[in-house]
């Protein structure tokens, strides 16, 4: 079972979390501290696998995670999952993000918090697997997409206009936030 | 605070125009997640704006919910808007809806009575026509749902399980799953509907059904063995790549069904070889179909080869998964190397063999960049322990511990590393390294040990000496940086075992001394403080001069108050120090000075265990092994048995070498120079002519334990290796030997031969030791030599001490390697006696061996003739495709054989009384046939 997914940047701000298992609030920040402070000291040439979480890790769990450009993928297992299959996972998951998004760089996964849950919610249901199939996750997600093109919201353009406006920005900040996730192909 | 709700009020203020972008704008720089975190916003101020926001603007609460969620996950809690996330989810449109779910599902949690306000909306959502809200309502309730209310709803999730559409159905099964595991009672009726959903048309809700049997399955097996058929042939579909296109991951039919299908299935057949049976030729189809070109191949390649390894053992199948696991450790990718060492850390804990062609790698490992990767080879290291390599593989351990930092594998290894401990008593002072002992019962347990004690008085005293200096010399050094808990351990330890130091009577103040100064120390906690007064009491017990308490009511006082007096200079030590001196007492000895003595005890205290081999020593065998795999165990050699020693004779099937009343000619340091006796009463061989004696036998473990002072790398890793994985595999049996070893020395003259047999392996009876040679006649000494322990082949050497001319002895060294075939003897049984002896015996082996084809002659029983003849087997009976052989060793146990000719090979199935006798047995059957 997947017990949490975790995405943050290489700085170790969240930008999404779920849990499938109930934490407590505090918990579930030290869980996000604790992974990141793991992840972030490993370099690019070592294995995708962690154990040795303490507050998510211990024996049974493990952290199966992917590094794109700016942004963790972590994913927090128990020994029932594969840890190559959860691998693979991430990387539709990924693909699936930047199909949707078109080039998703962190800055989508901040402003649209709420579309990248609801494609998380098509392929992880409680935990569980639900659909590997990047068009079948496609389908289901456009099919809530037209919904919302009938109820459109104007709001919903404006978010992408004022992030380049808010105050206090630099230039150099909003490209780093830009940079696509470019989704490599597995060997 | 007010300068950012200044423009919300501006805009608050303006809802007459335009208020709805406005106000948008002003969120979106409020509320945006650049802005939260830019400026450290109370949150309770935050909240009340969100509050304010969230009810006083129905038209913009879509925005704000989202925003809401932000905060929650940067760990804001946005309590203030749960209420507005139900509201969302019961009223909105479908798409407020769906977020208000979603928002529901992240902000609370299966307890929270909030939900209870969700149950109608779920309910009502659940019967609804459209088709989104019915699967926002199953993932909201997969995600979390109050366990009361579950049967509710149960009926209505149930009836979708028959739902036209696959989504739902396959939401449905998932659903009902989450509800098994919060509370399996409630849905046991289910079952049945379980099994539907298994057989759905639709492989999307099947794959979705196999969550909840791979649960069920690991629960209990037993009930599902039924089922056993119908997973097998799914399986075998999706290999042979019967499912849709749809289905299919570049190009590899449903790599994931196909894992959790392996997995269901090593549940099944563990420790079942009727079951087992079933799946052999699906398990070896998915085999060959995983080629191995994407990453999700080795995937499913690592899922079949673990349960290759948890079903029921097949030889031919276990030979593949082997290679496999091989391709794993030795492929360039880490992340397979990782898996490998996985698999291989799984399956030696059933065949210790499969570590063996890997130890290099394993090495390397060790040494690798990757601290994850490490820690997978020490967890290899841990199962393969045995006595031999424990103390190497403690080492290696600790030191990973003193790299690492404190976090869960430290604490795991800390636990590993005194479970050896505590299994392996002689790595005494090993247990003592583990200052950084993080887990509280690791110490307890330490000191227990230290406290109960091993069998001897004299392993305990050792042992809490050395830990006793140990840690006055950890005391004298800085001590600011040793975790608490050790400080404790340290105090525990001096105040009980101080009394043995042996400079503790000429000075007893100076572990008080030690202590004293602890205690004054800043950092030590008050828990420690206690521990170190106890100890102080316990110390003071023994007569000590007062002086040394001169100062103790400040210094108590000190304690007590909490506020350390440090006098670094121990001025008030001064009296003290010149009374000692004056009495006769050792002057201070510098910390290096006593470290050099430190060391020094160290080598004496491995005194009591010189009578067994040194690892270097066991490991020139082993090394000589990594390129002489003929050779499995060689002899290692502790000390030899000298010619004379007739005391030494053979009784019939003992199988140990009794070394009571035996000379030791070999020591430590090798030969110890000894004369036999009639050799000194004639004329006294001059120790400098003797020839290097045995030098076919010192020569490797000179080697090894002088090693060059730059040595290779590889050299190293080699040695390193042998010394991990000494006594790993299999350790060849018992067997006896009728001696062919004969050697005659033909010379004229006179001669003295003394022999000098040894190997633990062999004893050899010998006849008379000394004869004359006259003229140019042969003198044949003749020694039945016996296999004391089994094994492939073992190699004889002894020494040829004559005299040409009397008064200028020499020696001439000779060796030879005998076979087990030298010492195997038909045994001749009846096929009664055979069975009954067939069940008696425990250690068995099971092997394939191929098929000889000879003339017109059955390949089997030409196969058994050619065993019978190059082996000396007896065969006792051939029936249909089976055959039954028996075969014993010299003067000692039996050995059976069972052959059946299985396809186009032939499994073999050894039994003997003895571990070691059937694999050395079957290694001579395979060369035979090899040969023949």
């Amino acid at each position: 079972m997947i017990k949490a997914i975790l995405i943050f940047n290489n700085h170790g701000k969240p930008r999404l979390s779920k849990f499938y298992e109930h934490y407590s609030e505090d918990t579930e920040q030290q869980i996000i501290r604790e992974t990141f402070h793991l992840v972030s000291k490993r370099d690019e040439n070592v294995c995708n696998f962690l154990e040795g979480g303490m507050l998510i890790g211990g024996s049974e769990n493990k952290l199966i995670y992917r590094h794109y450009a700016t942004l963790y993928f972590v994913f927090c297992v128990d020994s029932s999952e594969s840890e190559l299959g959860i691998l693979d996972l991430i990387q539709v998951f990924v693909e699936t993000l930047d199909k949707c998004f078109e080039n998703v760089c962190e800055l989508d996964l901040i402003f649209h918090v709420d579309k990248v849950h609801n494609i998380l919610a098509e392929m992880v249901m409680g935990g569980m697997v639900l659909e590997t199939n990047m068009n079948e996750i496609i389908t289901q997600v456009d099919a809530q997409n037209k919904m919302e093109k009938s109820e459109f919201s104007s709001f919903f353009s404006l978010y992408r206009r004022l992030s380049f406006s808010l105050p206090g920005r630099t230039g150099r900040h909003r490209l780093v936030l830009q940079v696509p996730l470019l989704v490599p192909c597995l060997p | 605070m007010i300068r950012l709700l200044y423009p919300v009020h501006i805009f608050s203020c303006n809802l007459g125009s335009n208020p709805t972008a406005l106000l948008a704008e002003a969120l979106s720089t409020v509320l945006s997640p650049t802005f939260l975190s830019k400026y450290s916003i109370k949150i309770k101020h935050l909240m009340c704006l969100l509050n304010f926001l969230l009810s006083s603007l129905p038209p913009v609460m879509k925005e704000i919910m989202v925003r809401a969620i932000y905060c929650e996950m940067l760990g804001y809690q946005a309590s203030v808007s749960y209420i507005h996330a139900i509201k969302l989810a019961q009223q909105g449109s479908v798409l407020e809806k769906r977020l208000g779910y979603l928002a529901v599902s992240l902000f609370l949690n299966e307890s929270d009575e909030f939900l209870l306000l969700l149950v109608n909306t779920v309910l009502k959502d659940l019967q609804s026509t459209n088709l989104n809200e019915v699967c926002m309502a199953l993932t909201a309730v997969s995600q979390m749902f109050p366990k009361d209310m579950i049967p509710a709803i149960l009926p209505i999730v149930e009836e979708k399980l028959t739902h036209p559409k696959e989504v739902i159905r396959r939401k449905a099964v998932l659903a009902l799953y989450k509800f098994y595991l919060i509370a399996p009672n409630q849905v046991q009726h289910i079952h049945s509907k379980f099994r539907k959903a298994l057989c759905d048309k639709d492989p999307g809700v099947m794959t979705a059904s196999l969550h909840i049997y791979l649960q069920l399955v690991k629960e209990s097996p037993e009930s599902y063995k039924d089922l056993t058929v119908s997973f097998v042939t799914i399986l075998r579909q999706v290999v042979g790549g019967k499912l849709p296109m749809d289905f299919n991951y570049h190009s590899v039919p449903a790599p994931w069904l196909q894992i959790q299908l392996l997995r269901i299935l090593a549940y099944l057949g563990k420790e079942d070889q009727g079951t087992s049976e079933m799946m052999y030729d699906v398990l070896e189809e998915s085999l060959r179909r995983a080629e191995m070109n994407h990453n999700i191949t080795y995937a499913i390649l690592y899922e079949c080869v673990k349960s290759i390894y948890t079903v029921y053992p097949k030889a031919e199948l276990l030979e593949k998964a082997a290679k496999c696991i091989g391709n794993f450790v030795l492929s360039p990718k880490i992340n397979l190397k990782y898996l490998g060492l996985k698999a291989l850390t799984y399956v030696v804990a059933q065949d210790p063999n499969l570590a063996l062609p890997h130890q290099m790698t394993i090495i390397e490992c060790l040494d690798h960049s990757d601290i994850i990767i490490k820690r997978a080879t020490l967890e290899l290291l841990f199962r393969i322990t045995n006595a031999q390599n424990v103390t190497v593989i403690v080492e290696k351990m600790l030191e990973f511990l003193r790299q690492s930092s404190n976090d869960y594998s430290t604490v795991d290894l800390v636990g590993k590393v005194a479970e050896l401990a505590e299994k392996y008593p002689f790595i005494k002072q090993d247990p003592l390294n583990l200052c950084n002992g993080m887990q509280p019962d690791i110490p307890n347990n330490f000191l227990r040990l230290l406290a109960e004690g091993f069998d001897s008085v004299e392993e305990d005293r050792q042992l809490r000496l050395f830990a006793v200096d140990s840690y006055v010399l950890l005391l004298q050094g800085e001590t600011a940086s040793l975790p608490q808990c050790f400080l404790q351990v340290i105090s525990w330890v001096l105040g009980e075992y101080a009394h043995l130091r042996p400079d503790q009577a000429s000075d007893p103040g100076k572990v008080m001394r030690l202590l004293t100064r602890l205690l004054d120390q800043r950092h030590a906690s008050a828990q420690t403080r206690r521990w170190i007064l106890s100890a102080l009491t316990k110390l003071c017990s023994s007569p000590v001069e007062s002086s040394l308490f001169s100062d103790w009511p400040v210094r108590l006082t000190a304690v007590f108050r909490g506020v350390p007096q440090v006098d670094s200079s121990l001025s008030f030590l001064d009296g003290h120090v010149s009374e000692a001196l004056a009495a006769g007492a050792a002057p201070y000895k510098p910390p290096h000075q006593r470290q050099e003595e430190l060391a020094h005890e160290k080598a004496l205290s491995l005194e009591p265990y010189g009578l067994s081999l040194p690892v270097s020593l066991s490991t020139c065998s082993i090394t000589d092994r990594l390129t002489d795999r003929q050779s499995p165990t060689r002899l290692s050699i502790s000390s030899s048995v000298s010619g004379n020693s007739t005391e030494l004779s053979l009784k019939g099937g003992s199988t140990t070498l009794k070394l009571d009343g035996v000379k030791r000619v070999w020591g430590k340091e090798g030969y110890l120079v000894q004369q036999p006796k009639e050799v000194v009463e004639e004329t006294p061989l001059p120790p400098t002519e003797l020839p290097s004696p045995l030098g076919s036998f010192q020569s490797p473990v000179s080697q090894t334990q002088t090693a060059s002072p730059g040595p290779e790398p590889d050299q190293e890793r080699q040695q390193l290796a042998s010394s991990l994985f000494v006594g790993v595999g299999t350790h060849h049996s018992v067997c006896l030997v009728r001696s062919t070893a004969c050697q005659s020395l033909r010379s004229s003259g006179h001669f003295i031969i003394v022999c000098c047999v040894s190997s633990p392996q062999v004893s050899c009876v010998s006849g008379d030791l000394v004869e004359e040679v006259k003229g140019h006649s042969v003198a044949t000494c003749q020694y039945a030599v016996v296999m004391m322990r089994a094994s492939v082949d073992v190699e004889l050497a002894g020494l040829v001490s004559y005299q040409r001319v009397p008064g200028q002895p020499r020696a001439t060294p000779f060796s030879l390697r005998l076979s087990l075939k030298h010492f195997i003897r038909p045994l001749t049984v009846s096929t009664g006696e055979y069975g009954k002896m067939w069940l008696s015996f425990s250690h068995d082996v099971k092997q394939n061996l191929r098929l000889i084809t000879a003339g017109d002659q059955s390949p089997l029983t030409a196969t058994l003739d050619t065993l019978r003849d190059r082996l000396h087997l007896h065969v006792v009976d051939i029936i249909g495709s089976e055959g039954i052989v028996a075969c014993r060793l010299l003067r000692g146990q039996p050995c059976l054989l069972h052959c059946r000719v299985h396809a186009d090979s032939l499994a073999v199935w050894l039994r003997s009384p003895i571990p070691e006798f059937p694999d050395s047995l079957l290694y001579h059957c395979q060369k035979a046939l090899a040969e023949a």
